[in-house]
Protein backbone atom coordinates (compact mmCIF):
# COMPACT_ATOMS: atom_id res chain seq x y z
CA UNK A 1 0.00 0.00 0.00
CA UNK A 2 2.82 2.41 0.85
CA UNK A 3 4.29 2.03 -2.60
CA UNK A 4 0.98 2.47 -4.37
CA UNK A 5 0.41 5.98 -3.00
CA UNK A 6 3.16 7.85 -4.93
CA UNK A 7 2.28 5.99 -8.12
CA UNK A 8 -1.39 6.89 -7.75
CA UNK A 9 -0.51 10.49 -6.92
CA UNK A 10 1.67 10.85 -10.01
CA UNK A 11 -0.98 9.26 -12.21
CA UNK A 12 -3.64 11.55 -10.75
CA UNK A 13 -1.47 14.63 -11.35
CA UNK A 14 -0.74 13.58 -14.93
CA UNK A 15 -4.42 12.86 -15.44
CA UNK A 16 -5.38 16.26 -14.06
CA UNK A 17 -3.00 18.01 -16.43
CA UNK A 18 -4.15 15.97 -19.42
CA UNK A 19 -7.86 16.28 -18.71
CA UNK A 20 -7.66 20.02 -17.97
CA UNK A 21 -6.10 20.42 -21.39
CA UNK A 22 -8.59 18.11 -23.09
CA UNK A 23 -11.60 19.75 -21.45
CA UNK A 24 -10.76 23.07 -23.06
CA UNK A 25 -9.40 21.89 -26.40
CA UNK A 26 -10.62 18.43 -27.35
CA UNK A 27 -14.14 18.46 -25.91
CA UNK A 28 -16.60 20.43 -28.06
CA UNK A 29 -18.85 23.23 -26.81
CA UNK A 30 -22.18 22.14 -25.48
CA UNK A 31 -24.81 23.66 -27.85
CA UNK A 32 -26.91 25.34 -25.13
CA UNK A 33 -24.64 26.08 -22.22
CA UNK A 34 -21.47 26.73 -24.26
CA UNK A 35 -18.48 27.54 -22.08
CA UNK A 36 -20.41 27.14 -18.83
CA UNK A 37 -20.61 23.45 -19.36
CA UNK A 38 -16.86 22.97 -18.90
CA UNK A 39 -17.25 22.85 -15.12
CA UNK A 40 -19.42 19.77 -15.61
CA UNK A 41 -16.35 17.56 -16.11
CA UNK A 42 -15.05 18.61 -12.72
CA UNK A 43 -18.36 18.81 -10.88
CA UNK A 44 -19.92 15.50 -11.88
CA UNK A 45 -16.68 13.56 -11.45
CA UNK A 46 -16.50 14.87 -7.89
CA UNK A 47 -20.13 13.97 -7.29
CA UNK A 48 -19.41 10.39 -8.37
CA UNK A 49 -16.55 10.24 -5.90
CA UNK A 50 -18.77 11.63 -3.16
CA UNK A 51 -21.17 8.74 -3.65
CA UNK A 52 -18.33 6.21 -3.79
CA UNK A 53 -16.92 7.65 -0.57
CA UNK A 54 -20.28 7.51 1.19
CA UNK A 55 -20.68 3.89 0.13
CA UNK A 56 -17.20 3.04 1.37
CA UNK A 57 -17.84 4.78 4.68
CA UNK A 58 -21.22 3.17 5.29
CA UNK A 59 -20.14 -0.32 4.31
CA UNK A 60 -16.90 -0.24 6.30
CA UNK A 61 -18.76 1.12 9.33
CA UNK A 62 -21.21 -1.75 9.16
CA UNK A 63 -18.44 -4.32 8.89
CA UNK A 64 -16.62 -2.59 11.74
CA UNK A 65 -19.69 -2.80 13.97
CA UNK A 66 -20.19 -6.45 13.14
CA UNK A 67 -16.56 -7.58 13.28
CA UNK A 68 -15.12 -5.08 15.79
CA UNK A 69 -11.88 -4.91 13.86
CA UNK A 70 -10.45 -1.37 13.95
CA UNK A 71 -8.93 -1.81 10.50
CA UNK A 72 -12.36 -1.31 8.97
CA UNK A 73 -12.90 1.72 11.10
CA UNK A 74 -9.73 3.32 9.70
CA UNK A 75 -11.08 2.92 6.19
CA UNK A 76 -14.51 4.29 7.18
CA UNK A 77 -12.88 7.34 8.75
CA UNK A 78 -10.73 7.94 5.69
CA UNK A 79 -13.76 7.57 3.43
CA UNK A 80 -15.80 10.04 5.48
CA UNK A 81 -13.11 12.71 5.64
CA UNK A 82 -12.34 12.50 1.95
CA UNK A 83 -16.08 12.54 1.24
CA UNK A 84 -16.44 15.81 3.19
CA UNK A 85 -13.73 17.28 1.00
CA UNK A 86 -15.20 16.03 -2.27
CA UNK A 87 -18.69 16.99 -1.13
CA UNK A 88 -17.54 20.55 -0.50
CA UNK A 89 -16.07 20.60 -4.03
CA UNK A 90 -19.35 19.27 -5.43
CA UNK A 91 -21.47 21.85 -3.63
CA UNK A 92 -19.23 24.80 -4.45
CA UNK A 93 -18.73 23.89 -8.10
CA UNK A 94 -22.44 23.06 -8.33
CA UNK A 95 -23.31 26.49 -6.97
CA UNK A 96 -21.02 28.21 -9.44
CA UNK A 97 -22.49 26.25 -12.30
CA UNK A 98 -26.03 26.92 -11.09
CA UNK A 99 -25.34 30.64 -11.09
CA UNK A 100 -23.95 30.45 -14.62
CA UNK A 101 -26.60 28.15 -16.06
CA UNK A 102 -29.78 28.96 -14.09
CA UNK A 103 -28.92 32.44 -12.72
CA UNK A 104 -29.35 31.24 -9.16
CA UNK A 105 -26.69 30.27 -6.68
CA UNK A 106 -28.80 27.55 -5.18
CA UNK A 107 -31.86 25.69 -6.39
CA UNK A 108 -33.50 22.74 -4.70
CA UNK A 109 -32.79 20.52 -7.64
CA UNK A 110 -32.88 16.87 -6.71
CA UNK A 111 -29.24 16.04 -7.23
CA UNK A 112 -28.14 19.14 -5.37
CA UNK A 113 -30.49 18.37 -2.48
CA UNK A 114 -29.27 14.82 -2.33
CA UNK A 115 -25.60 15.84 -2.29
CA UNK A 116 -26.26 18.42 0.41
CA UNK A 117 -28.04 15.93 2.68
CA UNK A 118 -25.33 13.30 2.24
CA UNK A 119 -22.71 15.90 2.93
CA UNK A 120 -24.48 16.92 6.17
CA UNK A 121 -24.41 13.32 7.40
CA UNK A 122 -20.69 13.15 6.69
CA UNK A 123 -19.93 16.43 8.40
CA UNK A 124 -21.86 15.05 11.38
CA UNK A 125 -19.68 11.95 11.21
CA UNK A 126 -16.46 13.95 11.31
CA UNK A 127 -17.74 16.15 14.16
CA UNK A 128 -18.73 13.10 16.18
CA UNK A 129 -15.34 11.51 15.57
CA UNK A 130 -13.63 14.59 16.89
CA UNK A 131 -15.78 15.47 19.88
CA UNK A 132 -17.48 12.35 21.19
CA UNK A 133 -14.59 11.08 23.28
CA UNK A 134 -14.12 7.43 24.10
CA UNK A 135 -17.02 5.88 22.18
CA UNK A 136 -16.61 8.11 19.13
CA UNK A 137 -15.82 5.24 16.79
CA UNK A 138 -18.99 3.33 17.50
CA UNK A 139 -21.20 6.40 17.50
CA UNK A 140 -19.80 7.60 14.22
CA UNK A 141 -20.13 4.13 12.72
CA UNK A 142 -23.79 4.05 13.77
CA UNK A 143 -24.32 7.47 12.21
CA UNK A 144 -22.70 6.33 8.96
CA UNK A 145 -24.80 3.17 8.82
CA UNK A 146 -28.08 4.99 9.44
CA UNK A 147 -27.06 7.77 7.08
CA UNK A 148 -26.42 5.25 4.32
CA UNK A 149 -29.77 3.64 5.04
CA UNK A 150 -31.33 7.03 4.41
CA UNK A 151 -29.92 7.36 0.90
CA UNK A 152 -32.74 5.56 -0.94
CA UNK A 153 -35.31 7.42 1.15
CA UNK A 154 -33.74 10.77 0.43
CA UNK A 155 -33.67 9.81 -3.23
CA UNK A 156 -37.39 8.97 -3.42
CA UNK A 157 -38.17 11.97 -1.29
CA UNK A 158 -36.46 14.51 -3.51
CA UNK A 159 -37.71 12.65 -6.58
CA UNK A 160 -41.39 12.65 -5.59
CA UNK A 161 -41.70 15.80 -3.53
CA UNK A 162 -43.00 18.52 -5.82
CA UNK A 163 -41.88 21.17 -3.37
CA UNK A 164 -38.72 21.95 -5.22
CA UNK A 165 -38.39 23.49 -8.63
CA UNK A 166 -37.08 20.95 -11.08
CA UNK A 167 -34.60 23.06 -12.94
CA UNK A 168 -32.03 22.27 -15.57
CA UNK A 169 -31.88 19.81 -18.37
CA UNK A 170 -32.72 16.25 -17.59
CA UNK A 171 -29.10 15.30 -18.03
CA UNK A 172 -27.97 11.73 -17.93
CA UNK A 173 -24.26 11.19 -18.28
CA UNK A 174 -24.81 7.81 -19.90
CA UNK A 175 -26.18 9.55 -22.98
CA UNK A 176 -22.98 11.48 -23.71
CA UNK A 177 -21.33 10.74 -27.02
CA UNK A 178 -18.10 11.36 -28.90
CA UNK A 179 -15.28 13.45 -27.46
CA UNK A 180 -17.43 14.63 -24.54
CA UNK A 181 -17.88 11.05 -23.42
CA UNK A 182 -14.15 10.31 -23.64
CA UNK A 183 -13.16 13.46 -21.76
CA UNK A 184 -15.83 12.94 -19.13
CA UNK A 185 -14.82 9.39 -18.30
CA UNK A 186 -11.15 10.41 -18.35
CA UNK A 187 -12.03 13.02 -15.73
CA UNK A 188 -13.85 10.44 -13.64
CA UNK A 189 -10.82 8.17 -13.82
CA UNK A 190 -8.50 11.02 -12.86
CA UNK A 191 -10.50 11.95 -9.83
CA UNK A 192 -10.89 8.31 -8.91
CA UNK A 193 -7.09 8.04 -8.80
CA UNK A 194 -6.91 11.23 -6.76
CA UNK A 195 -9.62 9.91 -4.46
CA UNK A 196 -7.75 6.64 -3.96
CA UNK A 197 -4.54 8.53 -3.21
CA UNK A 198 -6.22 10.58 -0.51
CA UNK A 199 -8.09 7.67 1.02
CA UNK A 200 -5.03 5.44 1.16
CA UNK A 201 -2.96 8.22 2.72
CA UNK A 202 -5.62 8.85 5.32
CA UNK A 203 -6.00 5.15 6.07
CA UNK A 204 -2.28 4.94 6.59
CA UNK A 205 -2.19 7.89 8.96
CA UNK A 206 -5.27 6.68 10.84
CA UNK A 207 -3.64 3.30 11.27
CA UNK A 208 -0.41 4.91 12.47
CA UNK A 209 -2.35 7.05 14.97
CA UNK A 210 -4.12 4.00 16.28
CA UNK A 211 -0.90 2.01 16.61
CA UNK A 212 0.77 4.82 18.52
CA UNK A 213 -2.23 5.04 20.83
CA UNK A 214 -2.15 1.31 21.45
CA UNK A 215 1.59 1.33 22.08
CA UNK A 216 1.17 4.17 24.51
CA UNK A 217 -1.52 2.26 26.37
CA UNK A 218 0.71 -0.79 26.50
CA UNK A 219 3.46 1.41 27.84
CA UNK A 220 1.16 2.86 30.48
CA UNK A 221 0.08 -0.63 31.50
CA UNK A 222 3.69 -1.70 31.76
CA UNK A 223 4.42 1.33 33.94
CA UNK A 224 6.86 2.94 31.53
CA UNK A 225 5.52 6.50 31.80
CA UNK A 226 5.23 7.10 35.50
CA UNK B 1 -38.88 -10.81 23.97
CA UNK B 2 -41.89 -8.63 23.36
CA UNK B 3 -43.21 -9.32 26.83
CA UNK B 4 -39.95 -8.11 28.35
CA UNK B 5 -39.99 -5.09 26.07
CA UNK B 6 -43.50 -4.22 27.19
CA UNK B 7 -42.44 -4.60 30.81
CA UNK B 8 -39.48 -2.23 30.34
CA UNK B 9 -41.64 0.28 28.51
CA UNK B 10 -44.22 0.09 31.30
CA UNK B 11 -41.50 0.62 33.89
CA UNK B 12 -40.37 3.79 32.15
CA UNK B 13 -43.87 5.06 31.73
CA UNK B 14 -44.73 4.33 35.35
CA UNK B 15 -41.75 6.33 36.57
CA UNK B 16 -42.89 9.08 34.27
CA UNK B 17 -46.49 8.88 35.45
CA UNK B 18 -45.34 9.28 39.03
CA UNK B 19 -43.10 12.29 38.53
CA UNK B 20 -44.58 13.62 35.25
CA UNK B 21 -41.36 15.56 34.87
CA UNK B 22 -40.61 14.88 31.22
CA UNK B 23 -44.16 15.02 29.95
CA UNK B 24 -44.92 18.34 31.61
CA UNK B 25 -41.68 20.03 30.63
CA UNK B 26 -41.70 18.67 27.08
CA UNK B 27 -45.33 19.55 26.49
CA UNK B 28 -44.82 23.02 27.92
CA UNK B 29 -41.75 23.49 25.75
CA UNK B 30 -43.67 22.33 22.68
CA UNK B 31 -46.48 24.75 23.53
CA UNK B 32 -43.97 27.57 23.94
CA UNK B 33 -42.53 26.88 20.51
CA UNK B 34 -46.00 27.17 19.02
CA UNK B 35 -46.60 30.46 20.85
CA UNK B 36 -43.26 31.79 19.58
CA UNK B 37 -44.29 30.79 16.05
CA UNK B 38 -47.54 32.65 16.32
CA UNK B 39 -45.66 35.79 17.27
CA UNK B 40 -42.96 35.27 14.68
CA UNK B 41 -45.21 34.71 11.67
CA UNK B 42 -48.25 36.69 10.58
CA UNK B 43 -51.46 34.69 10.85
CA UNK B 44 -52.72 34.68 7.28
CA UNK B 45 -54.65 31.68 5.97
CA UNK B 46 -52.50 30.95 2.90
CA UNK B 47 -49.28 31.50 4.83
CA UNK B 48 -50.44 29.27 7.66
CA UNK B 49 -51.38 26.54 5.23
CA UNK B 50 -47.86 26.60 3.83
CA UNK B 51 -46.02 26.95 7.12
CA UNK B 52 -48.05 25.01 9.68
CA UNK B 53 -46.83 21.49 8.71
CA UNK B 54 -43.23 22.60 9.09
CA UNK B 55 -43.99 24.29 12.42
CA UNK B 56 -45.66 21.16 13.75
CA UNK B 57 -42.80 18.84 12.85
CA UNK B 58 -40.06 21.20 13.96
CA UNK B 59 -41.80 21.55 17.33
CA UNK B 60 -41.96 17.76 17.62
CA UNK B 61 -38.29 17.44 16.66
CA UNK B 62 -37.10 20.01 19.20
CA UNK B 63 -39.29 18.92 22.09
CA UNK B 64 -38.62 15.27 21.25
CA UNK B 65 -34.86 15.75 21.36
CA UNK B 66 -35.09 17.35 24.78
CA UNK B 67 -37.33 14.61 26.11
CA UNK B 68 -35.10 11.93 24.66
CA UNK B 69 -32.02 13.32 26.35
CA UNK B 70 -33.85 13.66 29.62
CA UNK B 71 -35.33 10.16 29.50
CA UNK B 72 -31.89 8.64 29.14
CA UNK B 73 -30.34 10.99 31.70
CA UNK B 74 -32.65 9.39 34.20
CA UNK B 75 -30.97 6.03 33.56
CA UNK B 76 -27.57 7.62 33.81
CA UNK B 77 -28.08 9.41 37.12
CA UNK B 78 -28.42 6.22 39.11
CA UNK B 79 -26.33 4.20 36.68
CA UNK B 80 -29.34 2.00 36.09
CA UNK B 81 -28.60 1.58 32.38
CA UNK B 82 -25.93 -0.91 33.31
CA UNK B 83 -28.40 -2.80 35.46
CA UNK B 84 -30.85 -2.77 32.62
CA UNK B 85 -28.29 -4.12 30.19
CA UNK B 86 -27.21 -6.77 32.68
CA UNK B 87 -30.79 -7.89 33.27
CA UNK B 88 -31.48 -11.45 32.09
CA UNK B 89 -33.52 -10.30 29.12
CA UNK B 90 -32.38 -9.90 25.53
CA UNK B 91 -30.77 -6.53 24.82
CA UNK B 92 -33.23 -6.05 22.02
CA UNK B 93 -36.08 -6.02 24.53
CA UNK B 94 -34.33 -3.20 26.36
CA UNK B 95 -34.11 -1.32 23.09
CA UNK B 96 -37.71 -2.00 22.12
CA UNK B 97 -39.00 -1.11 25.55
CA UNK B 98 -37.14 2.18 25.56
CA UNK B 99 -38.30 3.00 22.06
CA UNK B 100 -41.92 2.30 22.98
CA UNK B 101 -41.78 4.49 26.08
CA UNK B 102 -40.18 7.34 24.12
CA UNK B 103 -42.80 7.00 21.38
CA UNK B 104 -45.49 7.54 24.00
CA UNK B 105 -43.69 10.64 25.34
CA UNK B 106 -43.18 12.21 21.91
CA UNK B 107 -46.77 11.51 20.99
CA UNK B 108 -47.85 13.35 24.10
CA UNK B 109 -45.99 16.39 22.77
CA UNK B 110 -47.62 16.01 19.38
CA UNK B 111 -50.99 15.80 21.12
CA UNK B 112 -50.32 19.16 22.74
CA UNK B 113 -48.75 20.96 19.78
CA UNK B 114 -51.29 19.99 17.13
CA UNK B 115 -54.40 21.46 18.78
CA UNK B 116 -52.42 24.52 19.86
CA UNK B 117 -51.31 25.16 16.29
CA UNK B 118 -54.87 24.75 15.13
CA UNK B 119 -56.03 27.15 17.83
CA UNK B 120 -53.43 29.93 17.65
CA UNK B 121 -52.71 29.88 13.94
CA UNK B 122 -56.10 28.75 12.75
CA UNK B 123 -54.41 25.95 10.84
CA UNK B 124 -57.00 23.52 9.42
CA UNK B 125 -55.12 20.56 10.88
CA UNK B 126 -58.21 18.55 11.66
CA UNK B 127 -59.57 18.42 8.15
CA UNK B 128 -58.70 14.72 7.99
CA UNK B 129 -57.97 13.60 11.55
CA UNK B 130 -57.32 9.90 11.06
CA UNK B 131 -54.49 10.14 8.49
CA UNK B 132 -52.96 12.97 10.49
CA UNK B 133 -52.90 10.91 13.67
CA UNK B 134 -51.39 8.01 11.74
CA UNK B 135 -48.70 10.21 10.20
CA UNK B 136 -47.84 11.69 13.59
CA UNK B 137 -47.75 8.27 15.23
CA UNK B 138 -45.44 6.87 12.57
CA UNK B 139 -43.25 9.96 12.77
CA UNK B 140 -42.96 9.71 16.55
CA UNK B 141 -42.23 6.00 16.31
CA UNK B 142 -39.42 6.51 13.79
CA UNK B 143 -37.99 9.33 15.88
CA UNK B 144 -38.08 7.14 18.97
CA UNK B 145 -36.46 4.16 17.23
CA UNK B 146 -33.49 6.05 15.84
CA UNK B 147 -33.35 8.29 18.91
CA UNK B 148 -33.20 5.41 21.39
CA UNK B 149 -30.25 3.84 19.59
CA UNK B 150 -28.17 6.99 19.70
CA UNK B 151 -29.29 8.35 23.06
CA UNK B 152 -28.30 5.03 24.65
CA UNK B 153 -24.87 5.26 23.05
CA UNK B 154 -24.39 8.86 24.09
CA UNK B 155 -25.03 8.16 27.79
CA UNK B 156 -21.36 8.25 28.70
CA UNK B 157 -20.35 11.07 26.38
CA UNK B 158 -19.72 14.47 27.91
CA UNK B 159 -21.13 16.67 25.13
CA UNK B 160 -24.18 14.48 24.55
CA UNK B 161 -26.64 17.39 24.61
CA UNK B 162 -25.12 18.88 21.48
CA UNK B 163 -24.19 15.63 19.80
CA UNK B 164 -27.67 14.12 20.00
CA UNK B 165 -29.29 16.58 17.57
CA UNK B 166 -26.14 16.70 15.44
CA UNK B 167 -26.41 12.96 14.92
CA UNK B 168 -30.19 12.64 14.81
CA UNK B 169 -31.25 15.43 12.47
CA UNK B 170 -29.20 14.50 9.41
CA UNK B 171 -30.40 10.91 9.78
CA UNK B 172 -34.01 11.86 10.36
CA UNK B 173 -34.35 14.39 7.55
CA UNK B 174 -36.28 11.91 5.33
CA UNK B 175 -38.67 11.21 8.19
CA UNK B 176 -39.38 14.83 8.96
CA UNK B 177 -39.69 15.87 5.35
CA UNK B 178 -42.08 12.99 4.63
CA UNK B 179 -44.11 14.00 7.69
CA UNK B 180 -44.25 17.59 6.51
CA UNK B 181 -45.35 16.52 3.02
CA UNK B 182 -48.06 14.28 4.47
CA UNK B 183 -49.37 17.04 6.73
CA UNK B 184 -49.22 19.52 3.91
CA UNK B 185 -51.30 17.24 1.68
CA UNK B 186 -53.86 16.88 4.47
CA UNK B 187 -54.40 20.61 4.91
CA UNK B 188 -54.18 21.47 1.20
CA UNK B 189 -56.34 24.37 0.05
CA UNK B 190 -59.56 22.99 -1.48
CA UNK B 191 -59.65 19.83 0.63
CA UNK B 192 -57.31 17.11 1.87
CA UNK B 193 -55.30 15.50 -0.94
CA UNK B 194 -55.66 12.01 0.43
CA UNK B 195 -53.77 10.14 -2.31
CA UNK B 196 -50.65 12.16 -1.70
CA UNK B 197 -51.02 11.98 2.06
CA UNK B 198 -51.29 8.19 1.99
CA UNK B 199 -48.21 7.96 -0.22
CA UNK B 200 -46.15 9.85 2.38
CA UNK B 201 -47.69 7.92 5.25
CA UNK B 202 -46.61 4.74 3.49
CA UNK B 203 -43.16 6.25 3.05
CA UNK B 204 -43.04 6.90 6.80
CA UNK B 205 -44.11 3.32 7.47
CA UNK B 206 -41.37 1.89 5.26
CA UNK B 207 -38.82 4.23 6.79
CA UNK B 208 -39.81 3.12 10.30
CA UNK B 209 -39.68 -0.54 9.31
CA UNK B 210 -36.20 -0.25 7.80
CA UNK B 211 -34.91 1.78 10.73
CA UNK B 212 -36.32 -0.83 13.10
CA UNK B 213 -34.70 -3.72 11.24
CA UNK B 214 -31.35 -1.95 11.08
CA UNK B 215 -31.53 -0.99 14.77
CA UNK B 216 -32.35 -4.53 15.83
CA UNK B 217 -29.51 -5.78 13.71
CA UNK B 218 -26.79 -3.48 15.01
CA UNK B 219 -28.04 -2.49 18.46
CA UNK B 220 -26.00 -5.12 20.23
CA UNK B 221 -22.79 -4.05 18.54
CA UNK B 222 -23.53 -0.38 19.18
CA UNK B 223 -24.49 -0.33 22.83
CA UNK B 224 -21.84 -2.05 24.89
CA UNK B 225 -20.77 -1.16 28.36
Amino acid sequence: MNKAIPVLAVLAAAGLAATSYAVFTYAPFEPVLLFNQKIFYFHVAHAFMLFVAVGVCGLCSLVYLKKRSPRWDDVALAGAEVAVLFGAAVLISGSIWAEAAWDKWWVWEKRLTMSLLLWLVLVGYVLVRRFAGASAERLAAGLAVFGTLGVPFVYTMVDKGDHHPQAGRDGNVMTLTGPMKIVFWACVLTFLLWFLTLVLMRVQSARAEREIRELREQGLDAGLFT
Amino acid sequence: MLRHAARIAWKDLRIELRSREIVYTMAFFGGLIVVVYSFAFPVKPDLVRAAAPGMLWVAIAFAGTIGLGRAFDRERENDTMRALLLAPVPRLSVFLGKALAITALVMAVAAVCTPLLALFLEAPLFAAPLPLVLALALGCLGFAIVGSVFAAMLLKVRSRDVLLPIILYPILIPLFVAGVYATEALIAAPGPALDKAWYWIGFLGIYDASALVLSLWIYESLVIE
